[in-house]
Protein backbone atom coordinates (compact mmCIF):
# COMPACT_ATOMS: atom_id res chain seq x y z
CA UNK A 1 0.00 0.00 0.00
CA UNK A 2 2.82 2.38 0.98
CA UNK A 3 4.29 2.32 -2.52
CA UNK A 4 0.85 2.86 -4.26
CA UNK A 5 0.95 5.84 -2.20
CA UNK A 6 4.46 6.79 -3.58
CA UNK A 7 3.63 5.92 -7.07
CA UNK A 8 0.66 8.00 -6.90
CA UNK A 9 2.23 10.79 -5.53
CA UNK A 10 4.87 11.03 -7.71
CA UNK A 11 2.36 10.67 -11.01
CA UNK A 12 0.63 13.57 -9.45
CA UNK A 13 3.44 15.57 -9.74
CA UNK A 14 4.60 14.75 -12.80
CA UNK A 15 0.65 15.95 -14.03
CA UNK A 16 0.55 18.91 -11.81
CA UNK A 17 3.95 20.30 -13.21
CA UNK A 18 2.50 20.45 -16.90
CA UNK A 19 -1.56 20.63 -16.12
CA UNK A 20 -2.27 20.49 -19.49
CA UNK A 21 -4.62 17.69 -19.25
CA UNK A 22 -6.42 19.10 -15.73
CA UNK A 23 -7.26 22.18 -17.35
CA UNK A 24 -8.51 20.07 -20.40
CA UNK A 25 -10.61 18.33 -18.42
CA UNK A 26 -12.01 20.77 -16.44
CA UNK A 27 -12.73 23.84 -19.01
CA UNK A 28 -15.51 21.87 -20.67
CA UNK A 29 -18.21 21.74 -18.27
CA UNK A 30 -16.76 24.97 -16.66
CA UNK A 31 -17.20 26.82 -19.63
CA UNK A 32 -20.78 25.40 -20.13
CA UNK A 33 -21.68 26.31 -16.98
CA UNK A 34 -20.72 29.52 -17.28
CA UNK A 35 -22.49 30.00 -20.87
CA UNK A 36 -25.52 27.95 -20.41
CA UNK A 37 -26.27 26.77 -17.29
CA UNK A 38 -25.90 30.23 -15.14
CA UNK A 39 -27.63 32.38 -17.70
CA UNK A 40 -30.56 30.10 -18.59
CA UNK A 41 -31.17 27.37 -15.40
CA UNK A 42 -29.15 29.79 -12.56
CA UNK A 43 -32.14 31.13 -10.43
CA UNK A 44 -34.01 27.65 -10.58
CA UNK A 45 -32.91 25.87 -7.85
CA UNK A 46 -33.95 22.10 -9.08
CA UNK A 47 -32.64 22.90 -12.46
CA UNK A 48 -29.58 24.61 -11.56
CA UNK A 49 -28.79 21.59 -9.15
CA UNK A 50 -29.49 18.95 -11.52
CA UNK A 51 -27.37 21.06 -14.32
CA UNK A 52 -24.03 21.64 -11.72
CA UNK A 53 -24.46 17.51 -11.39
CA UNK A 54 -24.59 16.77 -15.27
CA UNK A 55 -21.46 19.17 -15.86
CA UNK A 56 -20.09 17.12 -12.81
CA UNK A 57 -20.47 13.92 -14.84
CA UNK A 58 -18.93 15.34 -17.72
CA UNK A 59 -15.73 17.18 -15.80
CA UNK A 60 -15.55 13.40 -14.66
CA UNK A 61 -16.03 11.50 -18.15
CA UNK A 62 -13.43 14.08 -19.65
CA UNK A 63 -10.84 13.89 -16.85
CA UNK A 64 -11.07 10.08 -17.32
CA UNK A 65 -11.26 9.46 -20.52
CA UNK A 66 -8.21 11.67 -21.56
CA UNK A 67 -5.66 11.35 -18.38
CA UNK A 68 -6.03 7.50 -18.44
CA UNK A 69 -6.40 7.29 -22.48
CA UNK A 70 -3.88 9.82 -23.26
CA UNK A 71 -1.88 9.19 -20.23
CA UNK A 72 -1.43 5.78 -20.56
CA UNK A 73 -0.55 5.12 -24.24
CA UNK A 74 2.01 7.88 -23.42
CA UNK A 75 3.50 5.96 -20.71
CA UNK A 76 3.73 3.07 -22.33
CA UNK A 77 6.30 4.94 -25.36
CA UNK A 78 8.55 6.25 -22.49
CA UNK A 79 11.58 4.29 -21.36
CA UNK A 80 10.95 5.00 -17.69
CA UNK A 81 7.98 2.83 -17.13
CA UNK A 82 10.21 -0.14 -17.94
CA UNK A 83 12.36 0.88 -15.53
CA UNK A 84 10.25 1.43 -12.94
CA UNK A 85 9.59 -2.30 -13.67
CA UNK A 86 12.97 -3.63 -12.34
CA UNK A 87 12.67 -2.19 -9.32
CA UNK A 88 11.43 -4.59 -6.64
CA UNK A 89 7.47 -4.03 -7.05
CA UNK A 90 5.02 -5.52 -9.02
CA UNK A 91 3.35 -3.71 -11.90
CA UNK A 92 0.51 -3.73 -8.85
CA UNK A 93 1.46 -0.75 -7.49
CA UNK A 94 2.25 1.31 -10.28
CA UNK A 95 -1.34 0.59 -12.01
CA UNK A 96 -2.93 1.37 -8.52
CA UNK A 97 -0.78 4.33 -8.08
CA UNK A 98 -1.92 5.71 -11.05
CA UNK A 99 -5.85 4.99 -10.24
CA UNK A 100 -5.29 6.92 -7.19
CA UNK A 101 -3.94 9.71 -8.62
CA UNK A 102 -7.12 9.88 -11.04
CA UNK A 103 -9.01 10.29 -8.58
CA UNK A 104 -7.50 13.13 -7.32
CA UNK A 105 -7.63 14.91 -10.37
CA UNK A 106 -11.02 13.77 -11.23
CA UNK A 107 -11.68 15.30 -7.87
CA UNK A 108 -9.86 18.69 -9.14
CA UNK A 109 -11.12 18.81 -12.19
CA UNK A 110 -14.93 19.28 -11.39
CA UNK A 111 -13.91 21.90 -8.40
CA UNK A 112 -15.01 24.79 -11.00
CA UNK A 113 -17.97 23.54 -12.03
CA UNK A 114 -19.02 23.47 -8.48
CA UNK A 115 -17.83 26.73 -7.35
CA UNK A 116 -19.42 28.40 -10.28
CA UNK A 117 -22.49 26.41 -9.08
CA UNK A 118 -22.36 27.92 -6.11
CA UNK A 119 -21.29 31.37 -6.39
CA UNK A 120 -23.47 32.00 -9.50
CA UNK A 121 -26.40 29.91 -9.61
CA UNK A 122 -29.50 28.82 -7.34
CA UNK A 123 -28.19 25.05 -7.08
CA UNK A 124 -28.81 24.06 -3.77
CA UNK A 125 -27.37 20.91 -1.99
CA UNK A 126 -28.17 19.22 1.19
CA UNK A 127 -24.73 17.97 3.40
CA UNK A 128 -26.14 14.49 2.60
CA UNK A 129 -26.79 15.21 -0.71
CA UNK A 130 -23.31 16.77 -1.53
CA UNK A 131 -21.66 13.44 0.66
CA UNK A 132 -23.55 11.52 -1.59
CA UNK A 133 -22.66 13.25 -4.77
CA UNK A 134 -19.02 13.17 -3.73
CA UNK A 135 -18.96 9.36 -3.17
CA UNK A 136 -21.37 9.01 -6.78
CA UNK A 137 -18.22 10.59 -8.56
CA UNK A 138 -16.27 8.06 -7.41
CA UNK A 139 -18.57 5.49 -8.60
CA UNK A 140 -19.23 6.65 -11.96
CA UNK A 141 -15.75 7.26 -12.50
CA UNK A 142 -15.17 3.63 -12.81
CA UNK A 143 -16.61 2.94 -16.68
CA UNK A 144 -14.89 5.70 -17.72
CA UNK A 145 -11.82 4.96 -16.13
CA UNK A 146 -12.15 1.81 -17.31
CA UNK A 147 -13.05 3.01 -21.02
CA UNK A 148 -9.53 5.37 -20.31
CA UNK A 149 -7.67 1.99 -19.47
CA UNK A 150 -9.19 0.65 -22.85
CA UNK A 151 -7.87 3.31 -25.21
CA UNK A 152 -4.52 4.17 -23.23
CA UNK A 153 -3.43 0.26 -23.67
CA UNK A 154 -4.88 -0.57 -26.89
CA UNK A 155 -3.84 2.41 -28.91
CA UNK A 156 -0.57 3.95 -29.50
CA UNK A 157 -0.64 7.49 -27.96
CA UNK A 158 -1.24 9.54 -31.21
CA UNK A 159 -4.05 7.30 -32.08
CA UNK A 160 -5.42 7.31 -28.37
CA UNK A 161 -5.61 11.25 -28.02
CA UNK A 162 -7.88 11.40 -31.41
CA UNK A 163 -10.30 8.30 -30.09
CA UNK A 164 -10.48 10.24 -26.74
CA UNK A 165 -11.79 13.51 -28.14
CA UNK A 166 -13.72 11.63 -30.78
CA UNK A 167 -15.32 9.68 -27.90
CA UNK A 168 -15.93 12.14 -25.15
CA UNK A 169 -18.34 14.57 -27.18
CA UNK A 170 -21.08 11.82 -28.38
CA UNK A 171 -20.56 10.58 -25.18
CA UNK A 172 -21.46 14.19 -23.61
CA UNK A 173 -24.17 14.87 -25.89
CA UNK A 174 -25.95 11.77 -26.72
CA UNK A 175 -26.25 11.01 -22.62
CA UNK A 176 -28.26 14.37 -22.32
CA UNK A 177 -25.67 15.65 -20.00
CA UNK A 178 -26.21 18.91 -21.78
CA UNK A 179 -29.90 19.23 -21.51
CA UNK A 180 -31.89 19.58 -18.07
CA UNK A 181 -33.26 15.73 -16.95
CA UNK A 182 -36.43 15.02 -19.45
CA UNK A 183 -35.90 17.82 -21.57
CA UNK A 184 -33.54 16.55 -24.40
CA UNK A 185 -33.97 16.90 -28.02
CA UNK A 186 -35.60 12.93 -29.12
CA UNK A 187 -33.57 11.16 -30.62
CA UNK A 188 -31.14 11.67 -27.74
CA UNK A 189 -33.87 10.73 -25.65
CA UNK A 190 -33.79 7.85 -27.64
CA UNK A 191 -30.39 6.73 -27.41
CA UNK A 192 -29.55 8.32 -23.73
CA UNK A 193 -30.32 4.87 -22.03
CA UNK A 194 -28.00 3.07 -24.01
CA UNK A 195 -24.88 5.03 -23.40
CA UNK A 196 -22.99 5.20 -19.62
CA UNK A 197 -23.03 8.61 -19.69
CA UNK A 198 -26.58 8.41 -19.26
CA UNK A 199 -26.62 6.09 -16.10
CA UNK A 200 -23.84 7.97 -14.60
CA UNK A 201 -25.71 11.29 -14.50
CA UNK A 202 -29.31 9.22 -13.41
CA UNK A 203 -26.96 8.36 -9.99
CA UNK A 204 -25.09 11.96 -9.54
CA UNK A 205 -29.06 13.17 -9.93
CA UNK A 206 -30.64 10.64 -7.32
CA UNK A 207 -27.68 11.56 -4.98
CA UNK A 208 -28.11 15.31 -5.13
CA UNK A 209 -31.95 15.60 -5.48
CA UNK A 210 -35.84 13.82 -5.66
CA UNK A 211 -34.44 11.86 -9.01
CA UNK A 212 -35.79 8.46 -9.44
CA UNK A 213 -33.06 7.00 -11.94
CA UNK A 214 -34.43 5.06 -14.91
CA UNK A 215 -33.99 1.20 -14.69
CA UNK A 216 -33.02 0.88 -18.12
CA UNK A 217 -29.93 3.20 -18.16
CA UNK A 218 -28.50 1.88 -15.06
CA UNK A 219 -29.17 -1.37 -16.11
CA UNK A 220 -26.88 -0.43 -19.37
CA UNK A 221 -24.56 1.65 -17.23
CA UNK A 222 -23.63 -2.22 -15.58
CA UNK A 223 -23.85 -3.37 -18.88
CA UNK A 224 -21.00 -1.11 -20.00
CA UNK A 225 -19.15 -1.56 -17.00
CA UNK A 226 -18.78 -5.71 -17.30
CA UNK A 227 -17.76 -4.78 -21.43
CA UNK A 228 -15.54 -2.10 -20.76
CA UNK A 229 -13.86 -4.12 -17.83
CA UNK A 230 -13.15 -7.12 -20.53
CA UNK A 231 -12.15 -4.86 -22.66
CA UNK A 232 -9.04 -2.58 -20.73
CA UNK A 233 -8.75 -6.07 -19.21
CA UNK A 234 -7.90 -7.72 -22.65
CA UNK A 235 -5.94 -4.72 -23.32
CA UNK A 236 -3.79 -4.80 -20.44
CA UNK A 237 -2.68 -8.35 -21.02
CA UNK A 238 -1.97 -7.83 -24.30
CA UNK A 239 0.05 -4.77 -23.78
CA UNK A 240 1.81 -7.24 -21.25
CA UNK A 241 2.35 -9.68 -23.59
CA UNK A 242 3.86 -7.36 -26.16
CA UNK A 243 6.51 -5.57 -23.75
CA UNK A 244 7.21 -7.72 -20.88
CA UNK A 245 6.75 -11.38 -21.65
CA UNK B 1 27.81 -17.31 -5.10
CA UNK B 2 26.12 -17.33 -8.01
CA UNK B 3 24.16 -13.81 -8.46
CA UNK B 4 23.13 -14.14 -12.02
CA UNK B 5 22.60 -17.11 -14.36
CA UNK B 6 21.58 -17.65 -17.68
CA UNK B 7 21.35 -21.52 -18.79
CA UNK B 8 20.62 -21.92 -22.23
CA UNK B 9 18.27 -18.99 -22.85
CA UNK B 10 16.93 -18.16 -25.76
CA UNK B 11 14.56 -15.73 -26.89
CA UNK B 12 12.22 -15.33 -29.62
CA UNK B 13 10.40 -12.20 -31.01
CA UNK B 14 8.12 -13.46 -33.44
CA UNK B 15 10.66 -14.86 -36.18
CA UNK B 16 13.78 -13.17 -35.10
CA UNK B 17 15.96 -15.27 -32.58
CA UNK B 18 17.20 -12.74 -30.79
CA UNK B 19 19.31 -14.98 -28.19
CA UNK B 20 20.26 -18.50 -29.50
CA UNK B 21 21.01 -21.00 -25.70
CA UNK B 22 23.18 -18.62 -24.07
CA UNK B 23 25.30 -19.69 -20.85
CA UNK B 24 25.98 -17.08 -18.61
CA UNK B 25 27.03 -16.99 -14.92
CA UNK B 26 28.05 -14.53 -13.12
CA UNK B 27 29.74 -14.40 -9.64
CA UNK B 28 29.49 -12.27 -6.56
CA UNK B 29 32.73 -9.76 -7.01
CA UNK B 30 32.45 -10.04 -10.31
CA UNK B 31 33.06 -7.22 -13.00
CA UNK B 32 31.92 -8.90 -16.04
CA UNK B 33 31.73 -6.53 -19.53
CA UNK B 34 28.80 -7.60 -21.82
CA UNK B 35 30.24 -6.83 -25.72
CA UNK B 36 29.14 -7.12 -28.98
CA UNK B 37 27.87 -4.94 -31.80
CA UNK B 38 24.07 -3.65 -32.44
CA UNK B 39 21.70 -6.23 -32.12
CA UNK B 40 23.74 -8.94 -30.95
CA UNK B 41 21.26 -9.37 -28.12
CA UNK B 42 22.78 -7.92 -25.30
CA UNK B 43 19.59 -5.93 -24.41
CA UNK B 44 18.00 -9.23 -24.35
CA UNK B 45 19.76 -11.17 -22.44
CA UNK B 46 20.28 -8.02 -20.13
CA UNK B 47 16.06 -7.75 -20.26
CA UNK B 48 16.11 -11.08 -19.49
CA UNK B 49 17.74 -11.13 -16.50
CA UNK B 50 16.20 -8.14 -14.98
CA UNK B 51 12.90 -9.43 -15.17
CA UNK B 52 11.72 -7.60 -18.34
CA UNK B 53 11.52 -10.62 -20.43
CA UNK B 54 11.49 -14.13 -19.92
CA UNK B 55 12.81 -16.55 -21.74
CA UNK B 56 10.83 -18.15 -24.83
CA UNK B 57 13.41 -21.46 -23.87
CA UNK B 58 16.11 -22.02 -20.99
CA UNK B 59 16.38 -20.61 -17.37
CA UNK B 60 17.18 -17.23 -16.52
CA UNK B 61 18.13 -16.57 -12.59
CA UNK B 62 19.01 -13.66 -10.06
CA UNK B 63 20.45 -14.38 -6.84
CA UNK B 64 18.65 -17.76 -7.34
CA UNK B 65 15.41 -16.75 -7.95
CA UNK B 66 13.23 -16.12 -10.91
CA UNK B 67 14.28 -12.18 -11.89
CA UNK B 68 10.27 -11.64 -12.73
CA UNK B 69 9.87 -11.86 -8.68
CA UNK B 70 9.98 -8.38 -7.20
CA UNK B 71 11.67 -10.03 -4.08
CA UNK B 72 14.46 -11.09 -6.58
CA UNK B 73 15.02 -7.88 -7.93
CA UNK B 74 15.58 -6.52 -4.11
CA UNK B 75 19.51 -6.43 -4.19
CA UNK B 76 19.87 -5.48 -7.82
CA UNK B 77 20.39 -2.01 -9.32
CA UNK B 78 19.40 -1.15 -12.96
CA UNK B 79 20.25 2.31 -14.88
CA UNK B 80 16.85 3.80 -17.07
CA UNK B 81 17.66 4.39 -20.74
CA UNK B 82 19.09 8.18 -19.82
CA UNK B 83 15.90 9.43 -22.44
CA UNK B 84 13.66 7.94 -20.26
CA UNK B 85 13.84 9.81 -17.07
CA UNK B 86 10.94 11.65 -16.41
CA UNK B 87 11.14 15.46 -17.28
CA UNK B 88 8.82 17.18 -14.68
CA UNK B 89 10.32 15.46 -12.01
CA UNK B 90 13.66 16.86 -9.93
CA UNK B 91 16.74 15.43 -9.47
CA UNK B 92 16.00 14.47 -5.42
CA UNK B 93 12.45 13.62 -6.13
CA UNK B 94 13.18 11.22 -9.11
CA UNK B 95 16.14 9.42 -6.36
CA UNK B 96 13.30 9.72 -3.67
CA UNK B 97 11.01 7.90 -5.69
CA UNK B 98 13.44 5.17 -6.24
CA UNK B 99 14.40 4.97 -3.29
CA UNK B 100 11.05 4.32 -1.92
CA UNK B 101 11.57 0.82 -3.07
CA UNK B 102 14.34 0.09 -0.99
CA UNK B 103 14.37 -0.91 2.65
CA UNK B 104 17.69 0.70 3.46
CA UNK B 105 18.44 2.98 0.31
CA UNK B 106 21.62 5.38 0.42
CA UNK B 107 20.97 8.83 1.98
CA UNK B 108 20.21 11.29 -1.50
CA UNK B 109 22.98 13.57 -0.33
CA UNK B 110 25.37 10.79 -0.32
CA UNK B 111 24.61 9.58 -3.63
CA UNK B 112 24.17 13.15 -5.03
CA UNK B 113 27.23 13.97 -3.70
CA UNK B 114 29.19 10.66 -5.38
CA UNK B 115 28.12 11.24 -8.62
CA UNK B 116 28.39 14.80 -8.42
CA UNK B 117 24.74 15.92 -8.60
CA UNK B 118 24.62 17.90 -5.96
CA UNK B 119 24.10 21.50 -7.56
CA UNK B 120 21.19 19.93 -9.76
CA UNK B 121 19.32 18.14 -6.97
CA UNK B 122 16.11 21.05 -7.33
CA UNK B 123 16.59 21.30 -11.36
CA UNK B 124 14.05 18.96 -13.24
CA UNK B 125 15.35 16.30 -15.20
CA UNK B 126 13.99 17.75 -18.18
CA UNK B 127 16.61 20.46 -18.23
CA UNK B 128 20.01 18.67 -17.45
CA UNK B 129 22.55 18.13 -19.94
CA UNK B 130 23.20 15.05 -21.76
CA UNK B 131 26.01 14.17 -19.06
CA UNK B 132 23.92 15.27 -16.19
CA UNK B 133 20.74 13.43 -17.27
CA UNK B 134 23.58 10.19 -17.58
CA UNK B 135 25.02 10.23 -14.12
CA UNK B 136 21.69 10.53 -12.63
CA UNK B 137 20.30 7.44 -14.72
CA UNK B 138 23.04 5.75 -13.46
CA UNK B 139 23.28 6.91 -9.75
CA UNK B 140 19.22 5.18 -9.83
CA UNK B 141 20.99 1.69 -9.92
CA UNK B 142 22.79 2.39 -6.68
CA UNK B 143 20.10 3.86 -4.81
CA UNK B 144 19.46 0.48 -3.04
CA UNK B 145 22.76 -0.36 -1.72
CA UNK B 146 22.31 -3.34 -4.47
CA UNK B 147 24.88 -6.18 -4.67
CA UNK B 148 24.41 -7.07 -8.24
CA UNK B 149 24.24 -3.88 -10.58
CA UNK B 150 23.41 -4.35 -14.47
CA UNK B 151 24.21 -1.33 -16.73
CA UNK B 152 23.14 -1.16 -20.06
CA UNK B 153 25.43 0.67 -22.38
CA UNK B 154 26.45 3.45 -19.60
CA UNK B 155 28.42 5.85 -21.24
CA UNK B 156 27.04 5.52 -24.58
CA UNK B 157 27.67 9.30 -25.74
CA UNK B 158 29.00 10.49 -22.89
CA UNK B 159 32.06 12.66 -23.31
CA UNK B 160 35.51 11.64 -21.70
CA UNK B 161 35.64 13.49 -18.91
CA UNK B 162 32.05 12.35 -18.11
CA UNK B 163 32.93 8.79 -19.01
CA UNK B 164 35.81 8.50 -16.39
CA UNK B 165 33.88 10.15 -13.88
CA UNK B 166 31.35 7.49 -14.23
CA UNK B 167 34.19 4.52 -14.78
CA UNK B 168 35.17 5.42 -10.94
CA UNK B 169 31.90 5.49 -9.76
CA UNK B 170 31.88 1.83 -11.36
CA UNK B 171 35.60 0.69 -10.03
CA UNK B 172 34.72 1.87 -7.01
CA UNK B 173 31.29 0.09 -6.32
CA UNK B 174 33.21 -2.97 -7.41
CA UNK B 175 36.02 -2.37 -5.12
CA UNK B 176 33.72 -2.65 -2.08
CA UNK B 177 32.49 -6.01 -3.08
CA UNK B 178 29.81 -5.30 -5.60
CA UNK B 179 29.67 -7.14 -8.84
CA UNK B 180 28.71 -5.38 -12.02
CA UNK B 181 27.83 -6.62 -15.16
CA UNK B 182 27.97 -4.22 -18.20
CA UNK B 183 27.01 -4.01 -21.42
CA UNK B 184 29.18 -2.16 -24.27
CA UNK B 185 29.80 -1.89 -27.63
CA UNK B 186 33.17 -0.04 -26.87
CA UNK B 187 36.00 -2.60 -26.35
CA UNK B 188 37.92 0.19 -24.90
CA UNK B 189 34.64 0.74 -22.00
CA UNK B 190 35.21 -2.93 -21.27
CA UNK B 191 38.87 -2.73 -21.46
CA UNK B 192 39.22 -0.20 -18.65
CA UNK B 193 36.52 -1.53 -16.19
CA UNK B 194 35.76 -5.75 -16.86
CA UNK B 195 37.98 -8.49 -15.72
CA UNK B 196 36.29 -10.89 -17.58
CA UNK B 197 34.71 -10.27 -21.06
CA UNK B 198 31.48 -12.05 -22.83
CA UNK B 199 31.21 -11.61 -26.31
CA UNK B 200 27.47 -11.88 -27.77
CA UNK B 201 26.95 -12.07 -31.48
CA UNK B 202 23.80 -12.26 -33.67
CA UNK B 203 22.55 -14.33 -30.24
CA UNK B 204 25.26 -16.69 -29.05
CA UNK B 205 28.30 -15.99 -26.87
CA UNK B 206 31.34 -16.28 -29.07
CA UNK B 207 33.54 -15.97 -26.43
CA UNK B 208 34.00 -15.63 -22.45
CA UNK B 209 37.13 -15.20 -21.37
CA UNK B 210 39.55 -12.68 -19.83
CA UNK B 211 40.22 -9.17 -21.24
CA UNK B 212 43.55 -9.87 -22.61
CA UNK B 213 42.15 -13.10 -24.54
CA UNK B 214 39.78 -11.29 -26.01
CA UNK B 215 42.14 -8.07 -27.05
CA UNK B 216 43.98 -10.69 -29.25
CA UNK B 217 41.43 -11.75 -30.85
CA UNK B 218 40.18 -8.30 -31.65
CA UNK B 219 43.48 -7.11 -32.87
CA UNK B 220 42.77 -9.23 -35.83
CA UNK B 221 43.26 -6.75 -39.01
CA UNK B 222 41.61 -7.10 -42.30
CA UNK B 223 44.33 -6.92 -45.41
CA UNK B 224 42.13 -6.20 -48.75
CA UNK B 225 44.06 -6.10 -52.08
CA UNK B 226 43.30 -7.14 -55.63
CA UNK B 227 45.45 -10.20 -56.88
CA UNK B 228 44.60 -12.74 -59.63
CA UNK B 229 46.51 -15.73 -57.89
CA UNK B 230 47.21 -16.07 -54.11
CA UNK B 231 49.51 -18.48 -52.59
CA UNK B 232 48.36 -19.87 -49.31
CA UNK B 233 49.92 -17.80 -46.66
CA UNK B 234 50.57 -18.80 -43.38
CA UNK B 235 48.69 -15.96 -40.66
CA UNK B 236 45.40 -15.55 -42.36
CA UNK B 237 42.55 -16.76 -40.40
CA UNK B 238 39.76 -15.65 -43.07
CA UNK B 239 39.80 -15.73 -46.63
CA UNK B 240 36.71 -13.84 -48.97
CA UNK B 241 36.58 -12.74 -51.93
CA UNK B 242 33.75 -9.42 -52.96
CA UNK B 243 33.93 -7.88 -56.30
CA UNK B 244 37.45 -8.77 -57.68
CA UNK B 245 39.03 -7.93 -54.02
CA UNK B 246 40.22 -10.57 -51.53
CA UNK B 247 40.13 -9.82 -48.07
CA UNK B 248 42.74 -11.76 -45.52
CA UNK B 249 41.74 -11.22 -42.00
CA UNK B 250 44.87 -11.97 -40.09
CA UNK B 251 46.12 -11.24 -36.53
CA UNK B 252 49.52 -9.93 -37.60
CA UNK B 253 49.23 -7.40 -40.59
CA UNK B 254 52.75 -6.28 -41.30
CA UNK B 255 53.95 -10.43 -40.98
CA UNK B 256 51.51 -11.00 -44.10
CA UNK B 257 52.14 -7.73 -46.18
CA UNK B 258 56.08 -9.15 -45.75
CA UNK B 259 55.15 -12.38 -46.96
CA UNK B 260 53.49 -11.33 -49.40
CA UNK B 261 55.96 -8.99 -51.08
CA UNK B 262 58.47 -11.83 -50.42
CA UNK B 263 55.95 -14.72 -52.87
CA UNK B 264 56.37 -12.02 -55.29
CA UNK B 265 52.49 -11.57 -55.60
CA UNK B 266 51.44 -9.08 -58.09
CA UNK B 267 48.49 -6.98 -55.89
CA UNK B 268 47.17 -4.11 -56.28
CA UNK B 269 45.69 -1.66 -54.29
CA UNK B 270 46.84 -2.26 -50.73
CA UNK B 271 44.76 -1.92 -48.07
CA UNK B 272 44.52 -2.73 -44.37
CA UNK B 273 42.38 -1.61 -41.90
CA UNK B 274 40.86 -2.71 -38.13
CA UNK B 275 38.21 -5.33 -38.54
CA UNK B 276 35.17 -4.56 -36.29
CA UNK B 277 34.37 -7.00 -33.25
CA UNK B 278 31.87 -8.63 -35.15
CA UNK B 279 33.77 -9.50 -38.21
CA UNK B 280 36.57 -10.55 -36.03
CA UNK B 281 34.77 -12.95 -33.99
CA UNK B 282 32.85 -14.51 -36.83
CA UNK B 283 35.65 -15.07 -39.01
CA UNK B 284 36.97 -16.55 -35.77
CA UNK B 285 33.93 -18.81 -35.04
CA UNK B 286 33.09 -19.41 -38.54
CA UNK B 287 34.78 -21.88 -40.54
CA UNK B 288 35.77 -20.77 -44.17
CA UNK B 289 34.77 -17.53 -45.68
CA UNK B 290 33.55 -15.12 -43.46
CA UNK B 291 30.19 -12.79 -43.62
CA UNK B 292 30.56 -11.07 -46.94
CA UNK B 293 27.24 -9.34 -46.79
CA UNK B 294 27.92 -7.53 -43.71
CA UNK B 295 31.54 -6.70 -44.85
CA UNK B 296 30.88 -3.32 -46.35
CA UNK B 297 28.86 -2.02 -43.96
CA UNK B 298 31.56 -2.21 -41.26
CA UNK B 299 33.85 -0.53 -43.39
CA UNK B 300 32.01 2.25 -43.66
CA UNK B 301 31.64 2.44 -39.92
CA UNK B 302 35.01 2.00 -39.70
CA UNK B 303 35.91 4.95 -41.97
CA UNK B 304 33.41 7.30 -40.00
CA UNK B 305 34.98 6.72 -37.40
CA UNK B 306 37.23 8.82 -35.30
CA UNK B 307 40.46 9.04 -36.57
CA UNK B 308 44.04 7.75 -33.92
CA UNK B 309 45.07 4.97 -32.48
CA UNK B 310 44.12 1.45 -34.75
CA UNK B 311 42.24 0.08 -31.77
CA UNK B 312 40.19 3.38 -31.39
CA UNK B 313 38.85 2.84 -34.86
CA UNK B 314 38.29 -0.65 -34.42
CA UNK B 315 36.15 0.23 -31.00
CA UNK B 316 34.01 2.79 -32.73
CA UNK B 317 33.39 0.40 -35.89
CA UNK B 318 32.32 -1.84 -33.74
CA UNK B 319 29.27 0.26 -32.52
CA UNK B 320 28.02 -0.45 -36.09
CA UNK B 321 28.10 2.62 -37.51
CA UNK B 322 25.26 4.30 -34.79
CA UNK B 323 26.08 7.79 -34.22
CA UNK B 324 26.86 8.06 -30.74
CA UNK B 325 26.52 11.93 -29.84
Amino acid sequence: MPLTLVHARYQLLEIIRIPVAVVGSAFFPAAAMLFFVVPFAGDDPTGATYATAAMVTFAVMSANIFQYGIGVAEDRDQPWNPYTRTLPAGPGPRLAGRILAGLVLTYLSMLPVVIIATVATAARVTPVGLLLGALTVAVVSVPFTLLGLAIGYSLPSKAAIVVAQVIFFPLAFGGGLLSAPGDAPGFIQVIAPFLPTRGAVELMWAAVGDWRPDPLALTMLGVWIVLLAAVSGWAYRRDEGRRFS
Amino acid sequence: MILAHADQATRRYGDVLALDRVDLTVHAGELVGLLGPNGAGKSTLINMLVGLRRPTAGRVELFGGDPRQPAARRQLGVTPQETGLPGTLRVGEVIDFVAAHFPDPVPRAELLDRFGLTDQVRRQTGGLSGGQRRRLAVALAFVGRPRLVILDEPTTGLDVEARHTLWEAIRSFHADGGTVLLSSHYLEEVEALAQRVVVLGQGRVLADDTVDAIRGIVGVRRVSLTADDLPTLPGVVATERTDGRTHLLTTDADQLVRDLVTAGVAFRELEVRPTSLEEAFLAITTTGTGPAGTTTSTATGAAAGPAGAARTTATSAAAGGRPTA
